[in-house]
Order: C-alpha cells, then structure tokens, then sequence
C-alpha cells in the first residue's frame, strides 16, 4: 500500500515526546512508582457502553479461533488496583488502551494512550487537586475551576440533571434542537434517561466546559457512578469527576469504590443493559472483585487521555493530527 | 434492501427514512467516555432537497435506499412532462417539471443529463456543470466594451433569462454555470 506516511508530523512527535517526559516527571517527582500491567487479561471492565476487543489465545497455530477468550483492556484499572489491593501505594502507568464498538471519530481512535495513576489515601478533594496540579503543569493555563455537575447543567442546558424527569429532559433536546419529535420518541421508548443526559452533556455542556482555564466537574449522577462510590452526603451523586479543557474530555477520576458488593450489582445492572442492546454479557466476576473481597485501601484514582492532552496543548482539531498511524493507517 | 448499522454510519450514506431516499452529509461520532455513542446526522432529502438532523444511539440502524445514478439523453418536452433515454439500454425515463424545477433553463434537446432514480423511478435531474447556449435575444452590444462586471439580461435559446456583459450580441454562445446560474465566458461569436 502507498499511504506508509504517517498522519501526525514529526513535529508533533517531538511535543508527544516532550508531553511523555513532563508527566513522567510530575508523577516521579510526587514519588509515584512507574508500572506495566497486561494490555491483554482475563478479565475486563463490564460497561454498558464500554465495548472491549476479544482475541483468542489459541494453543494450536491450525486452529487460531480455538482457545480461551482474552480481553484487549479498555484501561489498566483492574490490574492497577490488585497492586494497590497487595501493597503498592502510588503508582501509574502509561500504555495502550483499546475500544471496540466503531469508536472511530474526532477524538476518538479504536486504539489510544492512556495514563491512568492511583495514590492511597487520597480522599475526593486530593484526587482532584493532583488532577488540577498536572493540568496545570502540562498546559500552563493555571489550576482547573472545580463546578458539579448539577451547576454545569443548570448554568448551560438550564435543566436539574438529578431532578428531572425523562420527559423534562427531552423537552430540553427539543427545544434546544437536539432532536426532531421522532428521535425523542426512540429515546422515550428506550427509557434510558442517562443516553438523553449524554446528548445534553456533549451538546449543550461540553462545548463551554474549560474555555477559560481547564474545568474539573464533579459530582456526577449516581447512576454514572462507575466505579467511583456513591456519595455519603448525597445518594444521588458519584464521586467520580472529569477534566476538560477547551469543551474536549480529558480525563475521568474516581475516588474509588471498594465495596465488591456494589461492583458485583453495578456489574449485573450494566450486563442488563448490554443485553437490552443487544450486546453480548461481560464476565461479572474478576480478579478485581477478588483483590476488593480482601480489602482495598482507600484511594482515588485517575485516567486520562494523552492523545487528547496532546491535542488540546497544540490545538490540534482531529485527534488524527496527533497519531502516527491512526487505525485506517495502522 | 439492506440496513445500515450506526457503525456503518458515514458522509455520502444513501439511506430510507419513511419511504424516501435521504443521503448522509454530515456524521459526528459523539460519545463521554463512559456514556453512550451519539451519532448526530445532517440529512439532505434526494426528492426535495430539504434537509434534516437526527441523532442516533450506537446499535440504531437505518434502512438503504436503493439509489442510483444514471446518464440519459434529454429528448424533448410534452406538456408538464420532460423525457429522457438511457442510450444504453434504450429505457425512456419522465421526470415532471416539478422534478426537473429550475433545472429547464439548461435543458436542450440531445444534451447529456443524470438523472437519479430511485426503487427505479427517477426522482431528480443534475445537467452537465458547463452547459453552451446561443444567445437568441439582448440588446445591441456596446461595441469595444469588455468590461464584464456590467451586465444586462439576455435571453437563450432555452427561454431563459440570465444576466451576461455589455459587449454580447445576438447569435453568440455562452458557456453558464449551472450551479450558479452564471454567465462563465463567450464561446463563440
């Protein structure tokens, strides 16, 4: 094939490299420990929306559809918590995460780089103040303003996300043009009032989010918890938060879940939902669960995308522009 | 007729809404991280040209529309009703003046034209980008002044009426955009 040459200019290679080295050195120099964890595991996120890549790892070459499935992960997350689970207590990693489902677009590559750390003992407000901190030291635009997600909804989609209904949401896309009367009727016939929370996010909330300085919101619905525990003050909020920067998402933190009970429902709750999309169930339990049936310790966590980071620190427009080989290429 | 998954999802996409064609000419891939993937379509309707938005949830598909394009000569008008052959095969094909709307001003007897069709029906007409047509009447020219950006009307031999510059005369040729509507240059005097 002709097309050999890479999307990204070389460049852009440099300010990836140099990107690379300044996180390496924010995080050495707060005493995380670097790691690698398998790219390719038993086990795997169970998301509704998250779709992993199986791969087959066949023992006989004549027969490669033979053998048990493996998990091309979605994030370290698994494996980075059963080293916290044994004993470690600041680590991170950056490596390859991979997403099925044809999530090919803008800011989306099937394959990207992922830098994702955990730290014992931090609380919510900790997780987000190193979050902020390392916007800050590889973008230069000052600390993230911190806005729950309930105020970024009110002040930009003019709608309570945790107190309205299905129908007030959809009132919203359609007034606001999200959505013609027939669209509205397929997501009222879905019942599913966090896919009209997304629209309303991405359309209407994401375009204002970090235009000034990077914005971390936080705080998000119970029911996008994640892995992130539910809010002791408020049941009704998660506390898990995301950065953005310029209305593109960078990164997602959670200050983490360790009740195994409540993964093993959110679990089975979000295998529903994939089978009601016609997607095939995950594996519900894991070495994870395992590792939180002995206990792990209080910590918050963060991924983020270097890809995106990248992207925002050039201005670059497609996430094309800071890839060598994006997947039509790769 | 086959169905198209949101994965399939892409500029260009010819795809059934209600029983019409309509074609993909703007595809955002949209999706929070740990969210759903919204796909935000602009759609332009093959028959009418209006055009519609519609978002889509990852795993929604929609039908194909069997659409094609075809290149058919322009034989002659009857009443309301323009025809045209596929030289190929022979088949006459009617479009009406509904269909054909504006489109006449560039139509003349044995010029090359695509028509779309769709189930097999024609549904609209695009004439060539450049069409050549003779001036049939204008007022006099102005002798020795080539300046083009004053202009006056002049009818063609269609029955059209387009603007074109002072120093055309009866008789000559035009060559008109026809995306425009635009004089382009005189081809022949």
């Amino acid at each position: 094939m002709s097309d050999f040459r890479p999307a990204a200019s070389l460049e852009m290679l440099q300010r990836r490299a140099e990107l690379l080295r300044q996180i390496r050195r924010f995080l050495h120099d707060r005493g995380f420990l670097e790691v690698e964890t398998p790219l390719l595991s038993h086990d795997v996120v169970v998301d509704r929306h998250l779709d992993p890549i199986p791969v087959t790892l066949y023992d006989d070459a004549r027969q490669p559809n033979v053998g048990p499935t493996l998990w091309l992960q979605t994030s370290p997350e698994f494996a980075m918590k059963r080293l916290l689970a044994s004993g470690a207590t600041a680590i991170y990693q950056i490596c390859k995460a991979f997403r099925g489902g044809g999530e090919t677009g803008p800011r989306h590559n099937p394959e990207f780089t992922m830098v994702e750390w955990y730290r014992v003992g931090d609380d919510y407000a900790a997780g987000r103040r190193l979050l902020s901190e390392l916007a800050e030291a590889t973008l230069h635009r000052g600390p993230a303003t911190q806005q729950t997600f309930r105020d970024a909804f009110l002040q930009h989609a003019g709608v309570d996300p945790l107190a309205a209904t299905l129908d007030e949401l959809l009132a919203v896309a359609t007034e606001r043009a999200l959505l013609s009367a027939a669209d509205a009727e397929r997501f009222r016939a879905d019942g599913d009032r966090d896919a009209v929370l997304d629209l309303l996010l991405t359309q209407l909330v994401e375009p204002h989010l970090g235009v000034s300085a990077p914005t971390i919101v936080y705080d998000y619905p119970a029911s996008q918890a994640a892995l992130a525990r539910t809010s002791a003050d408020d049941p009704r909020v998660a506390e898990r938060f995301e950065l953005y920067v310029d209305g593109v998402e960078l990164a997602n933190g959670y200050h983490e879940l360790l009740d195994p009970s409540v993964l093993r429902e959110r679990n089975s709750r979000n295998n529903a939902g994939r089978v009601a999309d016609g997607k095939p169930p995950l594996p519900i339990e894991s070495r994870l669960l395992s590792a939180m049936d002995q206990g792990l310790p209080t910590c918050s966590g963060v991924a983020l995308g270097l890809d995106r980071l990248l992207m925002v620190a050039t201005g670059a427009q497609s996430i094309r522009e800071v890839l060598a080989f994006p997947i039509d290429l790769a | 007729m086959g169905t198209y998954k949101t994965s399939d999802f892409r500029k260009g996409l010819k795809v059934q809404i209600d029983g019409e064609p309509w074609q993909m000419i703007e595809m955002n891939f949209v999706k929070p991280g740990k969210g759903n993937a919204l796909y935000k379509c602009r759609l332009k309707n093959l028959i009418r040209g209006t055009t519609l938005d519609r978002v889509y949830k990852g795993g929604d598909t929609l039908e194909s529309a069997d659409v094609e394009e075809i290149e058919v000569q322009y034989l002659y008008k009857a009443g309301d009703t323009f025809v045209f052959m596929d030289n190929s095969t022979f088949e006459q094909y009617e479009l009406s003046s509904v269909q054909v709307d504006d489109m006449w001003k560039w139509l003349k007897e044995g010029m090359v034209c695509n028509v779309m069709l769709f189930n097999g029906q024609p549904i609209s007409l695009t004439p060539p980008q450049h069409v050549h047509l003779k001036v049939e009447y204008c007022e006099p020219g102005a002798r020795g002044d080539t300046a083009t950006n004053v202009t006056k009307p002049v009818k063609l031999e269609t029955g059209a009426e387009i603007l074109a510059p002072l120093f055309i005369n009866i008789g000559n040729v035009l060559k008109i955009d026809t995306r425009t509507g635009e004089y382009v240059e005189r081809t022949s005097t």
